[in-house]
């Protein structure tokens, strides 16, 4: 990453001037020597904002550097300022991302609920799990189609995301919305998923059950799409180990990883998940693009099932065990205590954890951890010895979500700082100790 | 003919051939979408997409080099009309017949990618500059199986005793189907195959738009490309299209259906070129439309590797069996 340097006030994201020229190429590059190829901020390939600054010769990487920042919004800073209490909070945690819209809530209701001792009502646990579950197979669809158009095959792109508009038609029929459902409370979930809703849901399910295999035909024996996506951005099971890779990427390198699977939470006990890997395909985990195409697909399935399934021994009872929400908010205000939320998103574990005070309405303490924090460091070893080409399927194969993964951001005077592992410590440091008070 | 009367046709082709060409670019546009399930633009977009870009400001990036950066769309242009005046266009025949051969238009039509790849490399951004080394590794791929298609047929033509071979005029008004035997069909076939798969690629559409690849190098050598040289360019795309399908109709099937409809005079030559340009419009369906619909982008390694390996085995496969025709059939 560059040294610090003086930030234009007027173009806060674009590099400076000098930076810029750094990486001019033009015809003095010539053919086949080290020249630097910037790909973002604003980047057609990429859907939010990030650099990544590539070293290239001719078409073959050499090196790369990954900027964030780009897209820090300060949501966690905008939930711990004193004035605005938790369901406040909660909307705001919704507006973290705006595919995975429910796994931010999930995980963040569970942290709250946690630390302030609430239990959840089984049938409200259902509820939420059949919209995180559908949830998932719209975000899998919705990558899907942004991973054919990174190839350059349009036409799949269009094709799945017109398959992709039923789901969401189902999601606004539960919930109000296509996207930000508004799903769960602390407590129990905000709106009943009533039976004569199930048929539309079931029909729903028919209809992706039997598209599944031809969506499968259609990615996996596309000649082209194979040959774009075979032995690309290989991430090998010990690398996606050593950097914490989580979700889909880490599954299609052959790790068992999901939290669904390893700590159980709300009703997922009750529906045994297991984590899909390329071998439930018959295909030996390479790690590669093809793979996690494999695994996103299987896992559409695999949400048919688990929503069937909730349907079916869908539990009756209360929805929530705070109907009134004053009365809610009376609780949330006396708890004390610190929660840990973690919830499966379509990209992988997301993680909340709250800190709570009695007798004050904002936590002292929230922190995210998106699934693409723990996934970014895969690109370095998935560029490795690629060609310039692969560069948009191989930023994509992670489902990269840039504005929930760019989580801090510190500018200074004006200035963009870089803190260095001992200036973090003694941030930390400092943070326990207020925290402790 | 003397040399107002061809400075007429010429002006006449160049605006037809521009205005037949963007039509069928709009057609182009709207059957890819109803294939991809989409609603598509109005016919008339093109129109407009060129109009727009003639009246949007003109960028030159302060690291260009200019003058090569605003020659290149202008080059490209030239050549590409230029190769539309050597081609037979239906019943009549080139208004350029007798000024060079089809190897003139071989080159005319690598000119217009040599141009981008020069104003590529002028513009000063890493982008182009990767864009220009792909669209070079690119022509230097396909150039050759094309090269050997025309050679494979002019050599045929020659070989029954027929001059000028190399003039596109004499290749359309002798089509070769007639006088081959088995062997020979099937050759022709193969060539036929090797310049539908050649098209999409001296065009670079997709599979083969691999110097421009949106997603990968965001338009990568017209990514410094704006205003009136944007619209030279997309001017140039347009009329290239209707120069490779030209070309494709003028080898392999240059046939009327004026004699079977028992026309003569200026009705027959109405109808005959009209069915020629619908010919054409099949020609880039074929060849451009349903292939740049049904297939992702592939990297220009394996094209290279594909069109030298597999490209150059069929065009010589093609001209090998015409050879041996000929020795059968004497």
């Amino acid at each position: 990453m560059k040294e610090k340097r003086a930030q234009d006030p007027n173009d806060p994201v674009l590099p400076a001037v000098e930076e810029r020229e750094l990486v001019y190429g033009g015809l003095e590059a010539g053919l086949g020597e080290v020249f630097e190829v910037p790909i973002g901020p604003i980047h057609p390939a990429l859907k939010e904002p990030i650099r990544l600054t590539f070293k290239v010769r001719g078409e073959r990487i050499v090196g790369v550097q990954v900027r964030t920042g780009f897209a820090h919004r300060g949501i966690e800073f905008m939930g711990m300022r004193q004035g605005r209490n938790l369901i406040q909070i909660l909307y705001l945690s919704e507006r973290i991302c705006g595919i995975c819209s429910i796994s931010h809530p999930i995980a963040f209701t569970q942290a709250v609920e946690r630390a302030a001792g609430i239990e959840v009502p089984p049938r409200a646990q259902y509820i939420r799990v059949i919209i995180s579950e559908l949830e998932r197979i719209h975000s899998h669809l919705l990558w899907a189609g942004v991973a054919a158009h990174e190839l350059g095959f349009d036409t799949l792109l269009h094709l799945t995301w017109r398959v992709r508009e039923k789901v969401l038609d189902i999601l606004e029929e539960l919930t109000g919305n296509r996207i930000n459902y508004a799903i769960p409370i602390f407590g129990g979930v905000r709106r009943d998923i009533t039976p004569d809703q199930y048929p539309k849901v079931r029909e729903a399910l028919r209809y992706y059950r039997g598209l599944l295999n031809e969506l499968l035909d259609a990615f996996l024996r596309d000649p082209t799409v194979e040959a774009r996506t075979r032995g690309v951005g290989i991430l090998e099971p010990k690398e996606a180990e050593e950097l914490c890779a989580v979700g889909p990427t880490a599954r299609a390198s052959g790790l068992r990883k999901d939290v669904r699977q390893d700590r159980p939470y709300l009703a997922y006990p009750d529906f045994e998940v297991k984590a899909i890997t390329p071998e439930d395909y018959g295909l030996t985990p390479m790690g590669d693009v093809y793979d996690k195409i494999v695994v996103r697909l299987l896992e559409v399935g695999q949400s048919i099932e688990i929503i069937e399934k909730a349907l079916d021994n869908m539990p009756d009872g209360e929805i929530t065990s705070f109907p009134k929400i004053p009365a809610l908010l009376a609780h949330l205000k006396k708890a004390e205590g610190e929660g840990l939320g973690w919830h499966e998103a379509p990209r992988g574990e997301v993680i909340h954890y709250v800190r709570l005070v009695s007798g004050e309405e904002s936590p002292l303490v929230w922190k995210v951890k998106a699934p693409t924090y723990s996934n970014l460091m895969s690109w370095y070893p998935m560029f490795e010895d690629q060609e310039v080409a692969d560069i948009p399927i191989i930023a994509a194969c992670i489902d990269p979500c840039i504005c929930c993964m760019d989580r801090v951001y510190l500018v200074r005077d004006g200035k963009e700082e870089i803190l260095t592992k001992e200036e973090l410590l003694r941030l930390s440091w400092e943070k326990t100790r207020r925290m402790a008070r | 003919m003397s040399g107002w009367a061809i400075f007429g046709q010429a002006v006449l082709a160049v605006v037809g051939g521009g205005i037949v060409g963007l039509v069928f670019r709009g057609l182009d546009r709207k059957i890819a979408a109803r294939m991809q399930a989409r609603i598509g633009p109005p016919l008339r977009q093109p129109f407009l997409d060129l109009g727009k870009l003639l009246v949007k400001e003109t960028v030159i990036p302060k690291t260009a080099v200019a003058w090569v950066f605003s020659a290149m769309p202008f080059l490209a242009v030239l050549a590409s009309f230029t190769a539309l005046l050597y081609l037979p266009l239906g019943p009549f025949r080139p208004i350029l017949e007798g000024y060079g051969d089809a190897i003139v238009v071989l080159y005319l039509l690598a000119v217009p990618a040599l141009a981008m790849a020069l104003g590529g490399f002028a513009s000063g951004s890493p982008l182009g500059v990767v864009g220009a080394q792909r669209e070079l590794v690119m022509l230097m791929s396909y150039e050759f199986p094309l090269a050997v298609v025309l050679v494979a047929v002019a050599w045929r033509l020659s070989a029954q005793g027929i001059a000028p071979a190399f003039s596109l005029g004499t290749i359309a008004q002798n089509p070769l189907w007639p006088w081959v035997g088995p062997l020979g069909v099937i050759g022709l076939v193969v060539l036929l195959v090797t310049m539908l798969v050649v098209t999409p690629a001296e065009l670079a559409k997709i599979p083969f738009d691999i110097p421009e690849a949106e997603t990968e190098i965001a338009g990568g050598l017209m990514v410094e490309y704006s205003g009136t040289y944007l619209a030279l360019f997309y001017l140039a795309d347009v009329v290239r299209t209707l120069v490779m399908a030209g070309l494709v109709v003028a080898i392999f099937i240059p046939y009327g259906i004026a004699g079977v409809l028992g026309l003569s005079g200026a009705a027959a030559a109405a109808v005959d070129f009209l069915f020629w340009l619908f010919k054409l419009f099949v020609v880039m369906v074929v060849a451009v439309t349903t292939v740049r619909v049904g297939m992702a982008r592939l990297k220009v390694d394996q094209v290279a590797r594909g069109f030298w390996l597999w490209g150059t085995a069929a065009s010589l496969a093609g001209l090998l069996l015409l050879a041996l025709d000929k020795v059968v059939m004497g």
